[in-house]
C-alpha cells in the first residue's frame, strides 16, 4: 500500500479493498517499525484511527471526496487542535495547540486523517533539521546524511513511505530543498495562495505552507484542498482556485523554459550541472524551447533574506515569553529576568542567534542600513524575475547546490549553512510558485532535484510541467527501498 | 568583525535574551560572520528604489470590527505556565 499514488489509495478505497483503519493502521506501523528515522515529533495513534474510523462512515455513506481517509503526515509548525505542535522547540514542548491551523481544518474537512506532526528544524529556521529540539532526522537514502531542512521530517517520512503525502512550509527554501535532498515532488505556492493562519510564522512576508509528495500528480492534489482565501490570513490572496489537476497532461510543445545563466555559472557544482541540463534536455525532446535568461541581482538573495527573514523572526517570536503559553524558566528575580532566562533556555542557538541579527537589523539607527536596504533589493530581485517572465513561461534550475550532506559538516559555520539556499531564497522574495523534482541520482546514489519557478499565481503550469517529466523518467518512482 | 561584544550584550537586552558571558565571545564571531554577509547589499546603488514589503505591493486588508470568535477563557489559560482567578501570572511589576 506505500507504493501507491493518492488518487490509487482513493479508488482502494472506494472500492473497498481496504478501509481507511486499515491504511492508517498500516502506515502508523510502518511509522514504528522506521522509528529511528526521527521523522516525527508526536504520532496519537488513537485520535489518527478514531479519524479514519470517521472517514470509514464517510466512505460508506457515498459521501467522500478524493482525499476522505487518507493518512496524511504534517509539518509540526500547523497548529492541530488537542495535538502538541512543538514547531521543533522546547519552547513549545508542552503547548497543545487550542485551535486548527486553516490548512489542517481543510484537511479535516476533505476527511483525510492526521498520521502524526513531522519533525522540523525549530521554528523552521535551518536547512538540515539540525536545529530540532527533538534531534536530527535521518535521510532515509543513507542514514549518515541530513534529509535537508527546515521540512525534514516530512520529507524523510514521504520519503521513507512512512506517510502517502506530507505537508511541509517554506521561507527561503524548506519544502524544496528537502525535497532535493529526499527525492521528492515538493511545491511552495505563490505567496497569498494558502492560509497562513494557524502556521507559526518564522517571517510573515516569505512563509507558505505547501505540498511534499511523490509526484506532481499528487502535489496537485494536496494544493487543491490547501489552496484559497481566507479571512482569517490578512495577506491571504482573494482570487480564483484553478482545478489543478485539469491541466496535467497538457502539451509542453513550444513551452519556454529560461535558463538563468546566474545559475549555471563555473561554481555550480559539474555532477549537478550535468544532471540538470539532461532534465532540461528531456524537455526540448517534449518540445519545449530553452531560453538564457539573467537575474542579474541574484546573489544579492541570500544576504538581503538575512536580513528580512530575521527581522521578522525577531518580531514574530517576541510573543514567546513565558506568559501565556509554552516554555517559562524555573527560576528568576524579577519579570525581565524571566522574559530573559525563558528566552534564552526556551530557544535553541540558531534561532537566538537569527533574533539577534533581526533585532540588530531593527534596531535605531541601523534599520535604513539594514531592513529599508533589504527591502529595495528585494525590490531589484523581484525586478528581475518580472523582466525574465517577458522571455520565458517557466524558469529551471539546480533546487541547491549539492546533494544531501553528512550531520554536522555545515553546523559550525552558519553562513555555509545559509548558503544552501542559494538558488531557493530569490523566489520566496519575490512571492513566486516554485517546485523541485526528482531529475538524477548523483555518483553517490543520493536524490538531485530540478526546481521549476512559475509566474505568479501559475502553479497549473508548473505541476503541469513537472507532470509531463514525470510521464517520461522514473526518478520519481525510485525509493529508498526500490533503489 | 562588524560588531563587539558590548553590541552583543545590548543587542542580547533588546531581544531579551539572557547571555552566558562564556558563550559572548563566540556569538560576537558568528553573528560578525552574518552581518559581514549581509554587507554585500552594499555594492548596489539603491537609491530611488521603493522598498517592498509585500510580494504582491497589497494593502494589508482590514475586517470589521465585529465579535467573530466566542470566549475560550478557560481553554487558554490552561495553556499559561501560570494563572490565577482567570488571570495571567506575571512575577511582581511594582512594588
Amino acid at each position: 500500500m506505500h507504493n501507491k499514488s493518492l488518487r490509487e489509495l482513493a479508488q482502494g478505497l472506494g472500492n473497498n479493498d481496504f478501509s481507511s483503519v486499515e491504511l492508517t493502521q498500516y502506515f502508523l506501523d510502518r511509522i514504528e517499525a522506521n522509528k529511528d528515522i526521527n521523522a516525527f515529533i508526536t504520532v496519537d495513534r488513537d485520535t489518527s484511527l478514531q479519524q479514519a474510523a470517521e472517514a470509514d462512515k464517510l466512505l460508506a455513506a457515498g459521501n467522500s471526496g478524493v482525499l476522505t481517509g487518507i493518512p496524511l503526515a504534517h509539518k509540526d509548525i500547523f497548529c492541530t487542535d488537542g495535538l502538541r505542535t512543538s514547531c521543533g522547540s522546547q519552547m513549545l514542548d508542552n503547548f497543545i495547540a487550542p485551535y486548527n491551523a486553516t490548512v489542517i481544518q481543510k484537511f479535516r474537512q476533505a476527511g483525510s486523517v492526521t498520521l502524526g506532526k513531522t519533525n522540523m528544524d525549530e521554528f523552521a529556521m535551518g536547512s538540515s533539521n539540525e536545529t530540532s529540539f527533538y534531534g536530527s532526522v535521518l535521510n532515509p537514502w543513507d542514514k549518515d546524511r541530513v534529509p535537508g531542512g527546515s521540512s525534514g521530517g516530512s520529507a524523510a517520512a514521504v520519503a521513507a513511505q512512512l506517510a502517502p503525502a506530507a505537508t511541509g512550509t517554506d521561507t527561503g527554501g524548506s519544502i524544496r530543498q528537502p525535497a532535493s535532498f529526499c527525492g521528492l515532488t515538493g511545491l511552495k505556492p505563490s505567496y497569498g495562495r494558502v492560509s497562513r493562519y494557524g502556521m507559526i510564522a518564522f517571517a510573515s512576508s516569505l512563509d507558505q505552507a505547501g505540498p511534499m509528495t511523490r509526484s506532481a500528480e499528487d502535489a496537485a492534489i494536496m494544493l487543491q484542498t490547501m489552496s484559497g482565501f481566507d479571512e482569517r490570513d490578512s495577506t491571504s490572496m482573494d482570487v480564483p482556485v484553478p482545478d489543478y489537476s485539469a491541466d496535467l497532461e497538457k502539451d509542453l510543445q513550444g513551452l519556454k523554459i529560461g535558463m538563468p545563466i546566474e545559475f549555471f555559472n563555473t561554481d555550480l557544482d559539474s555532477e549537478i550541472a550535468s544532471i540538470t541540463i539532461g532534465a532540461l534536455r528531456e524537455y526540448e525532446k517534449m518540445g519545449a524551447e530553452l531560453v538564457e535568461i539573467s537575474l542579474p541581482n541574484s546573489h544579492l538573495s541570500v544576504p538581503c533574506y538575512y536580513v528580512l527573514a530575521p527581522a521578522e523572526a525577531s518580531s514574530n517570536l517576541s510573543r514567546f515569553d513565558g506568559v501565556r503559553y509554552g516554555y517559562r524558566t524555573a527560576e528568576f528575580e524579577d519579570l525581565l529576568d524571566m522574559y530573559k532566562k525563558t528566552r534564552a533556555e526556551g530557544f535553541g542557538e540558531e534561532v537566538k542567534r537569527r533574533i539577534m541579527i533581526g533585532t540588530y537589523a531593527l534596531s535605531a539607527g541601523y534599520y535604513d542600513a539594514y531592513y529599508l536596504k533589504a527591502q529595495k533589493i528585494r525590490r531589484l530581485i523581484s525586478d528581475d524575475f518580472t523582466r525574465a517572465f517577458d522571455q520565458c513561461d517557466v524558469i529551471a534550475g539546480p533546487t541547491a547546490p549539492g546533494t544531501a550532506f553528512r550531520f554536522g559538516e555545515k553546523t559550525d559555520d552558519p553562513v555555509a549553512m545559509y548558503l544552501n539556499d542559494i538558488y531557493t531564497i530569490s523566489v520566496n522574495l519575490a512571492g513566486l510558485p516554485g517546485m523541485s523534482l526528482p531529475a538524477g541520482m548523483d555518483s553517490q546514489n543520493l536524490p538531485v532535484g530540478l526546481q521549476l519557478i512559475g509566474q505568479y499565481f501559475d502553479e497549473s503550469k508548473l505541476l503541469n510541467v513537472a507532470h509531463r517529466y514525470q510521464q517520461v523518467t522514473d526518478w520519481h518512482l525510485r525509493s529508498p527501498e526500490n533503489s | 568583525m562588524s560588531i563587539n561584544n558590548d553590541d552583543v550584550e545590548k543587542i542580547a537586552h533588546l531581544a531579551r535574551l539572557a547571555i552566558d558571558p562564556a558563550q559572548l565571545e563566540t556569538y560576537t564571531q558568528t553573528l560578525s560572520e552574518i552581518l559581514d554577509l549581509v554587507e554585500q547589499m552594499n555594492e548596489v546603488d539603491t537609491d530611488g528604489i521603493d522598498a517592498m514589503a509585500h510580494p504582491r505591493d497589497t494593502e494589508l486588508r482590514l475586517r470589521a470590527d465585529a465579535v467573530t470568535e466566542e470566549n475560550q477563557r478557560d481553554k487558554y489559560l490552561k495553556l499559561a505556565p501560570a494563572s490565577e482567578n482567570g488571570l495571567f501570572l506575571v512575577p511582581k511589576v511594582l512594588d
